[in-house]
């Protein structure tokens, strides 16, 4: 169905909604039954939250593209594809969250699933908004569950000042989204983003007046949504809330939140600001200030992972520098643009959340998160050594992993883009930064692989592997590998968000 | 054959290759290898001599473009000419002599295969010198000689001398280089080529301003001066006899440093183009060869002596090129060009044979020192006979070809009396310091009994190339007797054809210096007629001088050595830590270049490698303090920055961004700032209250 066409019937529109509504249901039936069986299972919860993420995606097949309730629930290509990034990073943050279900979070289980789906829920409803008021909405109903999940460890005083860290922070950039988000409002007398678009342009076209506020919004909403990528000089919270939040919540973060608020981005920036990308609307442009956030980015997310000691807040620098990359591509307003940063958000995830259930997993079993620890794994459990470095090289952008492909395909989208236009010269630079980050990258991703394979010693740990890890670790490897060896399927459907937003 | 002429040099580094990487410790293969290589060269470039002969001496040339810069080709190419077919079979007839030679001389070292390896590197240079076609590629072989003969000077570095002969030589020529380089620059410059035949042809066009022509010829010569050793940069080839005698018989007196000769010789349109250039290199050469006859004439090192001799003949040749770019310039006929060509392969063939006969001799007695040998005549039944042939040529002795060569360069000085005088004198020079040398080392009675009761002769591989020289030292120079109207001159001769004449008076008189040299010195170390010690009493002044070799040494160590030092020392005084007290005990300026160029590793090459690691992890540290734990902070962080974005934004808006447009500029900025609000951090936040112990 043409994504253009509005649903006028409201049954139509609700059963295109189907699987959010389906997985706001399910999570509430998975916290009830979690307190009707008396919270004795172990397992019971996590796997109902799995099984309701797969049939989840199966009624996302089914669900057509259409827009309903003026555009408030808008489903195009961009939101089908980043509702499957969501649902896998669920499934996969719940997948190797088994563990600490276990041990730690004995009594609220049922809750700490819920409240993954209900992010989920929320990223999903975020995805498919063309409309500044659902959008926000749903980024909140994205994040305040995630505030939640961060304090789980209720008796950590790490987790509890990683939630505490991350709320008000959290509260701080949403009020500057919001007042951002208001001053595009008053310009353009609309909500609806495409609307806004023609309005805000024709406004500045006619008046040349509106700069100055079109500046300062500009600068709000750059703040907010760099707020939720984690993007320099707004990432400080997020190495404290990875290191303190449960394991697979950090992974959630990592990647669901994430995704989020690159879709929030793409919608703002993209679709709703796309005039004031260059210099023909200057003073206004957006672009080369994104640019220096997305250096900025790979400079100190690379270079500060060099000192890491801590797995868990190395891996907080890693993705605060591969924000920087997905900025990178994020920034190429060209058929390419879109389509690398859905490409390298889907290579990303796998490698990102098997990263994360590696780690939460040795976490499981030795209680440590230092690097120095991961010494000499690869005798004792190969298959984790394997996987991870498969993961980490992932993440460095070797070939012929998915993350090479991924960082191949923004940086050639970001050059097309420089090549193109006279006044995107400064684009080259980004690259440059970008390819001279990445060697840097390879230190610290290698330091891992090189503690589990080049130690003499033996590791006195043995990986025991249950089978909802067993999975997600097989997911991600299968992913990175797929994203890597067999990318044309999925660059196919990531051109087609290029298209939707009409590049 | 001529079209596959480049397979000529790369034979060579084939086998360069092969010995480095596959027949390091197989020794008699490699020797056996690089011996097949270069014969294979040889046999090639025989042809490739016939081939041109038969072509009557007209040039081919095949270039390929290695980059395009603009309308600059940088290109790699071929131009065989007589000149060039002349010297590819010197090259190679030489190295093959001396490649078989050296697996007697070499026995029992134990690098063995990395000389052969060597060897090959530098014949591979050598030839690529030889053949190329433009200077650039002439300049990229010419320091791939010098590096190779530093290696090779250098082949026994364990010896102090060696070690330090070879620092000297490799300094010393880079000098000339420097000039070379400039000429080659001033060349590109005016003819935005750097192809020979391009070069030339422009040339006659006029594009040179006459001084800036001058310049650059004078440049070129520049490094003809340093590569074969001509005054003032004369010193580093007495001291490169420390290398191994087969290096010192091609390297040091055939082949590369006749590339200096062979480099004005192929260039000799740019100093025809300017007689002032000529006239200096003709004045260069002669005073060279002066210089160096005379401290030949009272020096004890059989090998010094030869050095010396290589030097003064060298002198001869650039004199002869020189005179006769002069006198075509002034539109008199020379046989200047044909003498200096002529001469450099016929000295080829008997200094190379002398050079082996003294490492045979040395090899027998176990000294350098011409003063304990004496009556190896008997003992030595090849080495002997075969020397004395080379010596006999040299002296210009009627009939062989040092005696056509130099008839060549004494007709070549004609209309010049003062050169004429000079040149007859260092002619009778060099006869009587050869003879003195043989009749020291050969004749009389032996000195050193025990050396001579020990002395032997050579092995076979080291007698039968002596034997093939020898009968080249006679032939070659037969290829160039007035008697053939198609001889070497016609062949080889630049611009036109020329045809010698048999000119008697002229072969009268060289014959009587040559032999009137020989006999005094007959007179002197045969016959003890003259007491030598009493002659040297009575002109002591002088006898002191050459035995001082002029003071050369010396005259450098205090204008330039010593001064350098001086400013070296001056520098390192700033700071003791740097210099490690390295270089306190210096005395040479060899030293204290390595000792500069350590320097120059260890704090701007190793510097910049560490220091990027070390700015990366400064960075690193600096930035940790980020992290404060205070959420405050961060929220402050954020207002912070959405301000610096807003003041960026409002500047580049109203202020027409004058402070601000570059990308990295604003970049660097925002890092910069991020650096410093986290040292901020630091200072404002003390380490106790950040919350539970944190790692970075």
């Amino acid at each position: 169905m043409d994504p253009q066409l509005p649903i006028t019937n409201v049954t139509e529109t609700l059963l295109a909604m189907l699987p959010e509504i389906f997985l706001f249901c399910w999570a509430l039936v998975v916290i009830t039954i979690d307190v009707v069986s008396k919270r004795k299972s172990e397992t019971l919860a996590g796997y109902l939250s799995m099984i309701g993420l797969l049939i989840t995606g199966i009624l996302l097949s089914f669900s057509t593209y259409g827009k309903g309730f003026g555009n408030m629930f808008f489903n195009d290509p961009m939101a089908a594809f980043f509702k499957i990034i969501f649902i896998s990073a669920a499934f996969m943050a719940i997948g190797s969250s088994f563990g600490i279900t276990k041990k730690k979070i004995v009594n609220h289980r049922g809750e700490f699933f819920g409240l993954i789906l209900f992010s989920t829920v929320g990223m999903m409803f975020l995805s498919a908004s063309r409309e500044m008021i659902s959008l926000y909405i749903g980024l909140e109903l994205t994040t305040i569950p995630l505030f939640v999940l961060a304090a789980f460890f209720k008796d950590e005083k790490l987790s509890i000042e990683s939630g505490i860290k991350y709320f008000v922070i959290g509260a701080f950039s949403s009020a500057l989204l919001l007042y951002g988000m208001s001053f595009l409002y008053g310009l353009s007398g609309t909500t609806d983003l495409l609307s806004m678009r023609l309005n805000i342009a024709a406004f500045h076209l006619t008046f040349k007046q509106i700069g100055v506020v079109v500046l300062i919004s500009n600068i709000m909403l750059v703040a907010g949504i760099g707020f939720k990528l984690a993007l320099p000089p707004f990432h400080q919270w997020a190495p404290d809330v990875y290191e303190g939040a449960p394991t697979p919540v950090a992974a959630f973060l990592s990647v669901g939140s994430k995704a989020a608020g690159l879709v929030a981005f793409a919608k703002m920036f993209l679709l709703a600001l796309p005039a004031f990308y260059g210099t023909e609307m200057f003073p206004n442009d957006w672009g080369m200030m994104v640019g220096f956030f997305a250096a900025c980015s790979m400079i100190i997310g690379n270079v500060v992972a060099i000192r890491q000691t801590n797995i868990k807040r190395m891996l907080a620098y890693s993705s605060i520098a591969q924000a920087g990359y997905i900025m990178v591509g994020m920034l190429a307003l060209n058929e390419h643009g879109l389509a690398s940063v859905a490409f390298y958000m889907f290579a990303y995830l796998f490698a990102n959340m098997g990263a994360f259930a590696a780690v939460a997993l040795f976490e499981d079993k030795t209680g440590s998160c230092q690097i120095a620890s991961y010494e000499g794994l690869s005798k004792t459990s190969p298959f984790f050594a394997v996987s991870f470095s498969i993961f980490l090289l992932s993440l460095v952008g070797i070939p012929p992993l998915g993350g090479f492909m991924a960082k191949y395909k923004v940086f050639a989208a970001a050059i097309a883009q420089a090549s193109a236009h006279e006044s995107g010269q400064w684009i080259y630079w980004l690259v440059g930064i970008g390819l001279l980050t990445s060697v840097f990258s390879l230190y610290y991703y290698a330091n891992v692989i090189r503690q589990m394979y080049f130690s003499k010693n033996d590791s006195p740990y043995t990986m025991t592997y249950n089978p909802a890890i067993l999975t997600v670790l097989i997911i991600g490897v299968l992913g990175v590998l797929a994203a890597g060896l067999f990318p044309e399927p999925v660059l196919e459907f990531a051109g087609q968000i290029s298209n939707s937003f009409g590049f | 054959m001529t079209e596959h002429s480049y397979l000529i040099v790369l034979l060579p580094a084939f086998s360069f290759l092969m010995i480095v990487f596959f027949l390091r410790w197989k020794e008699k293969i490699a020797s056996l290898f690089s011996i097949a290589m270069i014969v294979t060269s040889l046999i090639m470039s025989i042809s490739v001599l016939f081939e041109t002969i038969a072509r009557n001496g007209e040039a081919y040339t095949a270039s390929f473009t290695m980059a395009q810069l603009g309308s600059f080709k940088l290109q790699l190419g071929l131009l065989i000419d007589p000149l060039t077919a002349m010297m590819l079979v010197v090259v190679t007839a030489i190295g093959t002599c001396v490649e078989i030679y050296s697996i007697g001389y070499m026995k029992d070292d134990p690098r063995f295969s990395r000389f052969f390896a060597y060897l090959s590197l530098f014949l591979f240079s050598m030839l690529g010198l030889v053949v190329s076609d433009n200077f650039f590629m002439t300049f990229i072989f010419w320091e791939l000689v010098g590096l190779t003969s530093y290696l090779l000077i250098g082949f026994w570095f364990e010896k102090k001398s060696a070690a330090d002969a070879c620092k000297k030589a490799f300094l010393t020529t880079r000098v000339g280089d420097l000039g070379f380089l400039v000429g080659l620059l001033l060349i590109m410059y005016y003819t935005g080529t750097f192809n020979y035949e391009e070069v030339f042809a422009k040339i006659g066009m006029d594009v040179f301003p006459p001084a800036m022509l001058t310049l650059a010829a004078i440049g070129v010569f520049c490094g003809a001066i340093g590569k074969s050793a001509q005054f003032p940069l004369h010193t580093w080839l007495p001291d490169a006899m420390e290398g191994p005698t087969p290096v010192s018989a091609i390297v040091h007196s055939a082949t590369m440093v006749a590339a200096g000769v062979y480099l004005t010789a192929r260039a000799m349109t740019v100093f025809v183009a300017s007689a002032d250039a000529s006239f200096f290199v003709a004045v260069i050469g002669v005073v060279t060869s002066l210089l160096a006859a005379t401290i030949a004439l009272v020096q004890v090192d059989i090998k010094r002596i030869l050095a010396y001799s290589t030097v003064s003949q060298l002198g001869y040749m650039i004199m002869a090129l020189g005179l006769y770019g002069y006198d075509t310039a002034n539109g008199h006929h020379s046989p200047g060009f044909y003498a200096g060509t002529f001469h450099l392969m016929t000295h080829a063939f008997f200094k190379s044979l002398l050079f082996m006969g003294a490492g045979s001799v040395i090899h027998a007695v176990h000294t350098n020192d011409i003063r304990d040998m004496g009556g190896l005549l008997k003992k030595m039944p090849i080495t002997a006979p075969t020397f004395l042939i080379g010596s006999l040529s040299i002296a210009g002795f009627p009939l062989t070809s040092g005696f056509f060569s130099k008839d060549e360069i004494v007709a070549a000085t004609f209309g010049h009396p003062v050169f004429t005088v000079l040149t007859l004198l260092i002619a009778f020079m060099t006869a009587f310091y050869m003879w003195r040398l043989c009749f020291l080392t050969f004749f009389g009675k032996p000195r050193d009994e025990h050396r001579y009761e020990h002395a032997h002769e050579s092995p076979k591989t080291m007698a039968y190339p002596l034997i093939f020289l020898a009968f080249m030292a006679v032939f070659v120079g037969w290829t160039g007797i007035p008697a053939l109207s198609h001889g070497f001159a016609s062949f080889v001769f630049h611009a036109e054809p020329y045809h010698p004449h048999a000119d008697w008076m002229n072969y009268i008189v060289s014959s009587i210096v040559g032999l009137s040299g020989i006999g005094l010195a007959w007179l002197m170390y045969y016959k003890r007629k003259i007491d030598p010690d009493k002659l040297a009493e009575r002109f002591k002044p002088i006898y002191t001088l050459f035995w001082n070799k002029w003071y050369f040494d010396e005259l450098y160590d205090i204008i330039i050595v010593k001064p350098i030092l001086a400013i070296g020392r001056f520098f390192w005084s700033f700071d003791a830590n740097v210099v490690d007290g390295a270089v306190n005990g210096t005395a040479k300026v060899t030293l204290l270049w390595a000792d500069l160029k350590w320097w120059f590793d260890r704090w701007i090459v190793d510097g910049a490698v560490n220091g990027c690691g070390w700015i990366v992890r400064a960075f690193g540290s600096l930035l940790k303090y980020i992290q404060s734990g205070r959420m405050q902070f961060y929220g402050l962080f954020i207002l912070f920055f959405i301000v610096a974005a807003g003041i960026y934004k409002f500047e580049s808006a109203y202020l027409n961004g004058w402070i601000f447009t570059d990308f990295l500029e604003v970049t660097t900025l925002f890092v910069i700032l991020i650096g410093f609000l986290s040292y901020f951090a630091k200072t404002i936040v003390p380490e106790s209250t950040t919350k539970p112990k944190r790692e970075e």
